[in-house]
């Protein structure tokens, strides 16, 4: 009985965990999609696809998936040099849009889980901050 | 009942032509390039402003909020720049000499200001002096109202006419249904001031009681080209559009340009704005892109460096990475041509005293354009 109300609790808990973050997610991503709308959409659209060759896509992007610290630095200090996404080379400029670090978190959570892209970590404002030059 | 089966049979099919019509009017790649591009300037990030003074040197605004004075090979920072709101679009942005700069040495700077009270910024103008390598005597001419802390449209470029007077644009501040149409308030508007930031008594609003008196025309969206016909002394202005509909309009006084009423764009996300391209009492431009290029920067060419292109307008895309020549019959596009394809966001061209065209890429530098002898 001990060992079932243990289990139980921890059940519980763990599902309302699961919730409490998916409900702070969703929550970060309203205010990410704002931010899109406001700074990102221009190059990349709103299908998140950009134009291949000039603005790389973050819809199913290689490296927006699978390098989250550098794609949080360059929302925060700016993107220059070459970038292969997806097998092709991008070699723009992304200047700094001046976010504060809350709202790059947001932006980031918006841009991981939106257009079939699906992040396993919710990203937090500590998270950005903690990235520095 | 036949007849409106026909009717609308013409009409679908009159549609489909004109787009096919439209679609014509395409930018080409032209067969033979008859100019290298030189590198003048290495190295910069956003050259958003340039200005060529008497001495040689070239001046540069760095959108990051750096102003650099090129000389003889080599970069110096200029110190006294104004603090500027970098967020989004904004930044230290258009230069522009007085059209008497060897009398006065008046030096026109345009920049997102955080002056005021709310957070944020908005358009600035400013005129300086250049001593040493310091700005001095600096006045601060405009500064756009209220502040927010939006990422677009702050429009900023800054040209004079043949009659010494300054205009410039500001942006609608990603507040398009606030501010373009409603000349009580800054943003989506074309001003026109004297050289000393005074409000010209003929300007087209001044007896009205609650408009912002240097307004000249509104209805804007994001102008980051104006520039002075050099034959008609007209200033013409291009301006982004949303998705499809950036526009070549010639400017005149209290005309309104009908953003967002009329526009040949829609929405980021494909939705309509208006079902409207035209409608009376607002402008329509003499020239439209769909799809967007995304202009930044314009210069009509009157050097005689580049004969074949005399009375041309040459206008920088951002979105598709190249400089557009525009062969222009009076106030109609004839002709359009790819120039510098694949560089990079051409941000500004401008054809300096010397009567070379210089173009500013985003991520390189300013090149000079040498025709191939």
């Amino acid at each position: 009985m001990k060992q079932f109300l243990l289990g139980y609790i921890l059940v519980i808990g763990i599902i309302a965990n699961f919730l409490f973050q998916d409900k702070d997610l969703e929550e970060s991503m309203v205010r990410g999609s704002e931010i899109y709308a406001d700074f990102c959409v221009t190059c990349h659209l709103d299908t998140g696809k950009g134009v291949e060759g000039v603005f790389p896509p973050l819809a199913n992007s290689d490296y927006l998936m699978e390098n989250r610290e550098k794609s949080i630095f360059g929302i925060k200090y700016g993107q220059t040099g070459d970038m292969v996404v997806n097998g092709v080379t991008y070699s723009n400029t992304m200047v700094s849009p001046g976010l504060e670090d809350e709202e790059i978190a947001d932006v980031m959570n918006y841009i991981l889980n939106t257009w079939g892209n699906k992040s396993d970590k919710i990203v937090t404002t500590e998270e950005v901050t903690a990235i520095k030059k | 009942m036949k007849i409106s089966v026909v009717c609308t049979y013409l009409f679908v099919v009159m549609t489909s032509l004109s787009c096919a019509q439209q679609q014509k009017n395409k930018a080409k790649t032209p067969e033979n390039i008859d100019f290298e591009a030189e590198i003048v300037i290495e190295n910069l990030s956003v050259p958003w402003g340039m200005a060529f003074l008497p001495d040689g040197s070239i001046l540069v605004a760095e959108q990051s909020g750096e102003l650099i004075s090129f000389k003889d090979g080599k970069k110096t920072s200029i110190s006294g720049v104004p603090e500027v709101y970098f967020r989004g679009q904004g930044g230290l942005l258009d230069l522009e000499l007085h059209p008497e700069y060897e009398n006065n040495g008046w030096i026109y700077i345009s920049y997102s200001s955080p002056e005021g009270e709310e957070k944020g910024g908005n358009t600035a103008i400013m005129r300086a002096k250049l001593e040493g390598n310091t700005l001095v005597n600096k006045e601060l001419l405009y500064k756009a109202t209220p502040n927010t802390t939006k990422g677009q449209h702050y429009g900023s470029r800054i040209e004079f006419d043949n009659d010494g007077y300054l205009f410039f644009s500001a942006g609608e501040r990603g507040e398009r249904d606030i501010n373009p149409q409603d000349i009580t308030r800054d943003n989506g508007k074309i001003y026109r001031l004297y050289d000393d930031g005074r409000i010209p008594e003929d300007n087209p609003f001044v007896n009205d009681e609650t408009a912002k008196k240097a307004i000249y025309s509104y209805g804007h969206r994001n102008p980051q080209g104006l520039v002075k016909h050099p034959v008609t002394g007209e200033i013409w202005d291009h301006e982004h559009g949303p998705r499809g509909g950036d526009e070549i309009n010639v400017i005149k006084p209290g005309k309104n340009y009908g953003w967002p009423v009329i526009t040949y764009g829609i929405n980021y996300s494909g939705t309509p704005i208006t079902d409207k391209t035209e409608m009376e009492g607002m402008e329509q431009p003499i020239h439209y892109w769909v799809p967007s290029i995304a202009p930044s920067g314009v210069t009509f060419v009157t050097s005689d460096i580049y004969p074949e292109w005399k009375g041309d307008l040459l206008v920088g895309s951002l979105a598709f990475q190249y400089l557009e020549r525009l062969e222009m019959n009076g106030e109609k596009v004839t002709n359009r041509t790819k120039l510098l394809e694949g560089m990079g966001r051409v941000r500004n061209v401008r054809q300096a005293p010397d009567g070379y065209i210089y173009v500013a890429i985003e991520g390189k530098g300013i090149y000079k354009l040498v025709p191939k002898s």
